[in-house]
C-alpha cells in the first residue's frame, strides 16, 4: 500500500514533467494545426541558453525571464525565417523541415555545450515537501507552475480577443482571413507563445532529468503520449494526460508482474492506444466534424 | 482547414493530375516511360561490371532502403495513412530472417517470403485498430510501434530466439550455381531482381482496379465510402501490404548488413524513412529509390563536411532540398517534365504557324 | 664528386656495423601490408558523432587529437599517422558500410578503438574473414578476447564482468548476508554487469538478489525505479548506470532517504560528470572501481601524469571538456596503441600489429592509477584487467585495499 502511493506520488511528479511538455505540444497545435517534432529541441536550446546566462552570472530570475523572451522571439523568427516559405507545402513536407531543425538545434547544442550533464537550479529548493518523503518542493512546484500556465492559457484562448483570434486562424484560415484577422502573424505568434512554454517547461524539467542535449528524447516522446492521449484541442486535457501517462507508466511496471519491468514502456503505450481506440481524439478533445 | 484534413492528402493532387497533363502533352513526342525504367533497370544491370565491391554494397543497402520507403510510400503516399512505425516493420522482417537462418539454416532466399508473410500478417492487424484513428492519433499509434519494438526484441523470454541485447549475426551468401561472382556482386543482383520485380508488382497494384480505391480513399474517403468502396478492407490490407513491402527489405537489409540488433529498429529509423520518403516524392514509386540514396548518402556528406557538426549540416540540405523540391525529387522531376513539354509545345505551335 | 675509394668504404663500414648492431628489431626487413608505407600508417575508426550516443564522440575527438601530437612531434619510426575516423550514429549497419568504405577504399592498415559494442558486433566477423586488425574496440564486452576464433580482434579496457566480479568479492567480505537491489540499463551494457555479477555471486545470487530493475536508456527519469528498489528492502544498491541515470539516482535516493552501502559502476564514478551535478553530499560513501584517474578528483591535481595530460587538452583539444572521462580514455588508449606501433618497428603488417598488441610487457599509462598496467600475452588478451576500489568522502575518491584482479574470459 506504502509503495502504491509511493509509486502514485513518483509518478506525479514525473507526470509533471510529461504535462508541462503537453501544454507546449498543444499550444503549437492550436496555432498550427499539427505538432512541431523539434520542439523538444527547442526547449532544450532555450534551457542552455539560461544555463549559459546562468554562468555569467546572471540571477535565476533575470536569466527566466530573459529567456522565455528571447524563446518568444526565437519561435517568431523560425516560423518566419524557416517556415514561412513553405507553409503551403503540404504537411509531410513541412514534418521533414522539423525533423531537420531538430537534428540543426541537437547537433549545435552538443557542439557548443557539449555532452556533459549539467546541474541547473531550481527556484523552489530541493527539499521534502511538509517533511514526508513523498515528493520534493520541486516536484510541487514545477506541478503549480503547469497549472497556473494552464490557468492562464485557458483565460488567453477564452477570454481575450487575440486568443480567439488565434484559435480562428488556426481552425478556419480562410473564413479567420475574411473577418480580418492576419492569419499569418497569428501563427508565427502562436509559434512564439509554444516555444515560451517549452523554455519554461525546459527550465523545470532540467533540474530533475538534467541539462544535456538530448535531454528531451524522451521527455517529448512522453509529451506527445500525455497530449494525445488527454485530448490535443484541450490544453486541460493535455496535462491531465501528462499526469495520467506518469502514473501509468510507473503502476505498469511495478506491479505487472513477470514482465511489466521490462516492458514498462510498451505497456504504457498499448494503454494510451487502447484509450484512444474508445475515444479517438482523446480523453477530452472534441472530435471534428468536417463538411463534405 | 479542418482539423482531420489528412497528412497526405495535400500532396495527393499532384501525382495524378501531373501525371495526366504530362501524359496527354506528350504523348506524340515524349520518351515513353517505360523506356526510361528499361534503361535504368540494363544500367542498374552492369554497374557491377565497373564499380567497386564496397560501392555495389553502398548500392545494395540503397535498393534495400528505397524498397522499405515504398513500403512506407504505398500505406502513405497512396493511401494517405500516416505511419511512424515502419521502423517496427522492417525490424519484424529483419529478425524474421536472422532467426530462420541462424537457428534453422533456411536459405537466405526464402526468408524473404517468410518476412513478407509475417509482416504482412502483423501489419494487417495493426491496421485493424489503426482504422479507428486519424492523423495524429494514428501517427501516436504507430509511433508506440516504433518505440516499443526494440524492448520487445530485447524481451527476456524471447531471448533464445532473439538473441537478446546482443543480437544475430549472419553468414553472407555465396552466389549459386558457380556464378562467376563475389557475394557482393551477387547480394546486388539478387537485390536488384527482388526490388524490380516489387517495383513492377506496386505499380500493378497502384494502376489496377484496386489501387484506384486506395488512392480515392486517400482522395475522398467519403466519397469512395459511397461509391461501394470497402474502406475498412482496403485499408487494413493496405497496411498489409505496406508492412510486406518493408519487412522484405528488412530481411534483405539484415542478410546484406550480416547482423541484426534490437536497438538498430528504434523510431530514428522511421524517421529515416519519412525523409527519403518525402524528399524522394510522396506517391511516386520510382522517387522511393530517390529516397533511399539520400538517406544512404547525404549523411555521408554532411560528415565530410563537418564532422562535430553533422547532425546539423544533414539538417540544413534537408531544408534546402525541400526548399527546391517541396514536393520532392518526383514532384520536381514531374514539374521539370511538364515545363519542357510545355515549352516543345509552344515551339512546335510556333513553328507551326511560321510554315503555313 | 667524390670518388669513392675503397679507403672511404673501409671508413664508413665500422659506422654501418655499429648501425646494425643497434637493438632496432626491424632494421633488416621492413615489411609492409595495405595501408603501411615509408612515410604513413593509415589507421581507421568509427565513433558516433552524430546520434543518441554523440556523447562518446568526444573519445573520437581526442584520438584525433593525440595523432595531431604525435605527428607534429614527427610521427612514430619516422612516420606519420593518417587517423581516419567516421560517424556512425552508434547505429551498426552504418557501422558496417562506414568500415567497409575504411577497409576496402581508404586502405587503412587496421581498426583502432571502433566504438560500442551492437556497432562492433556487426564488423566483428567481417574484421576476421578480412584478416584485418580491429584492436582494442571501445567496448567493455567480454567476447573480445578470443584468439582462438577471433584473432583479429582485441579488446582493451577491463571487462564488465570483470568489473563486477571484482565488486561481488569486496561485497563477500564487507556484507556477506547483504540484500542486494540492482538497477541496470536495458541493453548489452547494463545486462553484461548484470551477468558478471550474478556469475559471481554463483550459488548465492538468488538468495542475494532481492530486486532487479531495468531502465530504457530513452526513459526521461529513473525516480519509479528508485522507489522500487527501496521498497524491495534492499540494504546493497548495485548501479548499473551511465553518468546522467547515476546522478538521477543519486539525487532521488537523498530526496526520499534511501541509504544503502551503494555501490556505483566505474562507466559513471566521474566527480566533476556524475557526482557534482548530483550533489557531493549526496554522494558521501559511495563505493567504486577505478583504472584511469579521474580527471576531477582533486587528489591527481599535482600528478605527473595528469599535468601531462591538461598540457596535451589545453594545447591539441582546447574545446574538449576536462571533466569528460572519455577524454582520459582516449587518450590513454591510444598511448597503448603507440607502444604497439613501436614495438612493431619496421614490419608494419596486419599480422605484426596483432602479434605486437599481444606481446605487451607492464606497460604503465600515465593516466592509468598506480600499480595498473597493460599486460598481454599470446593467450590473455585483455590488455586491463585490474581494478582498485575507492570511497567516495564527499570531495574525493580516497582508494583503498589493494589492487584487484579478476578475470572474466569468453
Amino acid at each position: 500500500m506504502e509503495l502504491l502511493l509511493q509509486q502514485v506520488m513518483a509518478g506525479l511528479a514525473t507526470g509533471a514533467i510529461y504535462a508541462c511538455m503537453a501544454l507546449a505540444v498543444v499550444m503549437i497545435y492550436q496555432a498550427i494545426d499539427h505538432l512541431n517534432f523539434a520542439q523538444g529541441e527547442m526547449a532544450m536550446f532555450s534551457t542552455f541558453i539560461a544555463w549559459q546566462l546562468i554562468q555569467w552570472g546572471v540571477p535565476y530570475w533575470g536569466a527566466f525571464v530573459a529567456v522565455v523572451a528571447v524563446s518568444f522571439v526565437g519561435g517568431i523568427a523560425i516560423e518566419r525565417i524557416l517556415f514561412r516559405p513553405i507553409h503551403n507545402a503540404p504537411v509531410l513536407t513541412q514534418l521533414v523541415a522539423f525533423i531537420a531543425l531538430f537534428g540543426i538545434l541537437n547537433s549545435s547544442a552538443g557542439e557548443i555545450w557539449n555532452f556533459t550533464i549539467k546541474e541547473f537550479p531550481t527556484p523552489f529548493g530541493r527539499g521534502p515537501l511538509f517533511g514526508g518523503h513523498l515528493i520534493s518542493t520541486h516536484d510541487a512546484g514545477m506541478i503549480g507552475v503547469t497549472l497556473l500556465i494552464l490557468i492562464l492559457l485557458y483565460l488567453f484562448f477564452r477570454g481575450s480577443r487575440l486568443g480567439l483570434a488565434m484559435r480562428a486562424a488556426a481552425a478556419n484560415p480562410a473564413s479567420a482571413r475574411l473577418v480580418g484577422i492576419r492569419v499569418g502573424w497569428m501563427i508565427a505568434l502562436g509559434w512564439g507563445m509554444s516555444a515560451s512554454i517549452g523554455a519554461v517547461a525546459g527550465m523545470l524539467i532540467a533540474p530533475v532529468v538534467f541539462l544535456e542535449p538530448n535531454m528531451m528524447l524522451g521527455v517529448l516522446l512522453y509529451g506527445f503520449a500525455g497530449a494525445v492521449l488527454g485530448g490535443l484541442s484541450s490544453p486541460g486535457g493535455a496535462v491531465l494526460g501528462g499526469f495520467a501517462v506518469g502514473v501509468i507508466e510507473n503502476l505498469a511496471g511495478t506491479f505487472i508482474p513477470y514482465f511489466g519491468r521490462e516492458l514498462k514502456l510498451t505497456i504504457a503505450l498499448i494503454m494510451i492506444v487502447a484509450v484512444l481506440l474508445v475515444r479517438p481524439s482523446g480523453l477530452f478533445g472534441r472530435s471534428v466534424v468536417s463538411r463534405v | 482547414m479542418s482539423a482531420p484534413d489528412d497528412i497526405a492528402t495535400k500532396q495527393s493532387v499532384p501525382f495524378d493530375a501531373a501525371e495526366a497533363s504530362v501524359g496527354s502533352a506528350a504523348t506524340a513526342r515524349a520518351t515513353p516511360r517505360y523506356v526510361w525504367a528499361l534503361a535504368a533497370a540494363v544500367l542498374a544491370a552492369l554497374l557491377p561490371l565497373v564499380a567497386t565491391n564496397f560501392v555495389l554494397f553502398q548500392l545494395t543497402l540503397v535498393m534495400v532502403y528505397g524498397l522499405a520507403i515504398l513500403g512506407l510510400n504505398l500505406l502513405t503516399g497512396f493511401n494517405g495513412q500516416f505511419s511512424l512505425g515502419h521502423s517496427a516493420f522492417y525490424g519484424i522482417g529483419a529478425y524474421t530472417a536472422a532467426i530462420l537462418m541462424d537457428h534453422w539454416d533456411v536459405a537466405y532466399f526464402y526468408t524473404l517470403p517468410a518476412a513478407g508473410v509475417v509482416c504482412f500478417v502483423v501489419g494487417f492487424l495493426f491496421g485493424l485498430p489503426a482504422l479507428r484513428l486519424q492523423n495524429l492519433y494514428l501517427a501516436l499509434a504507430t509511433f508506440a510501434l516504433a518505440t516499443a519494438m526494440p524492448q520487445i526484441l530485447k524481451f527476456g523470454p524471447l531471448e533464445p530466439l532473439t538473441g537478446g541485447v546482443q543480437g544475430i549475426a549472419l553468414i553472407k551468401p555465396d552466389a549459386p550455381l558457380r556464378l562467376p561472382l563475389n557475394p557482393d556482386q551477387w547480394l546486388y543482383y539478387f537485390t536488384l531482381a527482388v526490388l524490380l520485380l516489387l517495383m513492377a508488382a506496386a505499380w500493378n497494384l497502384v494502376h489496377s482496379r484496386s489501387g484506384r480505391a486506395i488512392m480515392a480513399i486517400r482522395d475522398h474517403p467519403i466519397a469512395a465510402a459511397s461509391m461501394g468502396v470497402n474502406t475498412a478492407l482496403y485499408k487494413t490490407l493496405t497496411f498489409g501490404v505496406s508492412a510486406l513491402y518493408t519487412g522484405i527489405a528488412g530481411a534483405l537489409g539484415a542478410i546484406v548488413v550480416q547482423f541484426v540488433a534490437p536497438d538498430s529498429f528504434n523510431f530514428l529509423l522511421s524517421v529515416s524513412f519519412l525523409v527519403g520518403l518525402v524528399i524522394g516524392g510522396v506517391g511516386s514509386i520510382p522517387g522511393s529509390i530517390v529516397g533511399g540514396l539520400f538517406v544512404l548518402y547525404v549523411p555521408n556528406i554532411a560528415e565530410s563536411i563537418s564532422t562535430g557538426l553533422s547532425g546539423a549540416v544533414y539538417g540544413l540540405i534537408m531544408l534546402l532540398v525541400i526548399y527546391v523540391m517541396p514536393s520532392g525529387a518526383a514532384g520536381f522531376a514531374r514539374l521539370a517534365a511538364a515545363q519542357s513539354a510545355k515549352a516543345r509545345q509552344t515551339w512546335i505551335n510556333r513553328s507551326e504557324r511560321r510554315s503555313p | 664528386m667524390k670518388k669513392i675509394t675503397r679507403r672511404s668504404v673501409i671508413v664508413a663500414a665500422p659506422g654501418a656495423l655499429a648501425l646494425a648492431s643497434l637493438p632496432l628489431p626491424a632494421y633488416a626487413a621492413k615489411k609492409y601490408d595495405t595501408g603501411a608505407s615509408d612515410t604513413e600508417i593509415k589507421i581507421g575508426n568509427t565513433s558516433p558523432y552524430s546520434g543518441p550516443a554523440s556523447s562518446y564522440g568526444t573519445i573520437g575527438k581526442v584520438k584525433t587529437a593525440f595523432f595531431n601530437m604525435i605527428n607534429e612531434q614527427g610521427g612514430i619510426n619516422g612516420r606519420k599517422i593518417n587517423f581516419i575516423s567516421y560517424d556512425d550514429g552508434y547505429s551498426p549497419p552504418k557501422t558496417v558500410e562506414q568500415v567497409r568504405k575504411l577497409v576496402e577504399s581508404d586502405e587503412v592498415l587496421f581498426l583502432f578503438n571502433t566504438l560500442g559494442t551492437p556497432p562492433n558486433s556487426a564488423i566483428h566477423k567481417y574484421c576476421n574473414q578480412k584478416k584485418v586488425p580491429q584492436l582494442f574496440v571501445a567496448t567493455g564486452a567480454t567476447k573480445w578476447g578470443d584468439p582462438e576464433h577471433f584473432p583479429w580482434t582485441m579488446g582493451w579496457q577491463p571487462n564488465y564482468q570483470s568489473e563486477a566480479q571484482i565488486f561481488v568479492s569486496y561485497l563477500l567480505e564487507e556484507r556477506p548476508s547483504a540484500k542486494v537491489g540492482v538497477l541496470y540499463q536495458n541493453d548489452d551494457y547494463g545486462k553484461d554487469y548484470v551477468k558478471g555479477f550474478k556469475d559471481g555471486l554463483g550459488d548465492k545470487a538468488k538468495s542475494m538478489i532481492v530486486s532487479e530493475v531495468p531502465y530504457e536508456v530513452t526513459d526521461p527519469t529513473i525516480d519509479s525505479q528508485i522507489v522500487s528498489l527501496k521498497s524491495s528492502g534492499a540494504d546493497v544498491f548495485f548501479n548499473v548506470t551511465i553518468p546522467k541515470f547515476a546522478a538521477q539516482s543519486i539525487r532521488k535516493m537523498a530526496e526520499i532517504d534511501w541509504k544503502p552501502l551503494h555501490l556505483l559502476n566505474s562507466v559513471a564514478n566521474s566527480v566533476g560528470a556524475t557526482l557534482k551535478p548530483a550533489g557531493l553530499e549526496n554522494a558521501k560513501d559511495i563505493v567504486s572501481t577505478f583504472y584511469i584517474k579521474d580527471p576531477t578528483d582533486p587528489t591527481w591535481k599535482d600528478d605527473a601524469g595528469y599535468k601531462e595530460w591538461v598540457a596535451f587538452m589545453d594545447k591539441y583539444y582546447p574545446d574538449g571538456d576536462k571533466t569528460d572521462a572519455g577524454n582520459v580514455y582516449g587518450y590513454s588508449v591510444a598511448q597503448t596503441l603507440m607502444q604497439v606501433l613501436k614495438q612493431c618497428g619496421d614490419e608494419l603488417t596486419r599480422a605484426n600489429i596483432m602479434k605486437q598488441a599481444s606481446n605487451i610487457k607492464d606497460l604503465a599509462l600515465p593516466m592509468a592509477l598506480p600499480g595498473i598496467k597493460v599486460n598481454t600475452t599470446p593467450t590473455d588478451w585483455y590488455p586491463l584487467k585490474q581494478m582498485q576500489m575507492g570511497k567516495f568522502d564527499g570531495t574525493r575518491w580516497v582508494l583503498f585495499g589493494n589492487v584487484r584482479e579478476a578475470k572474466v574470459h569468453v
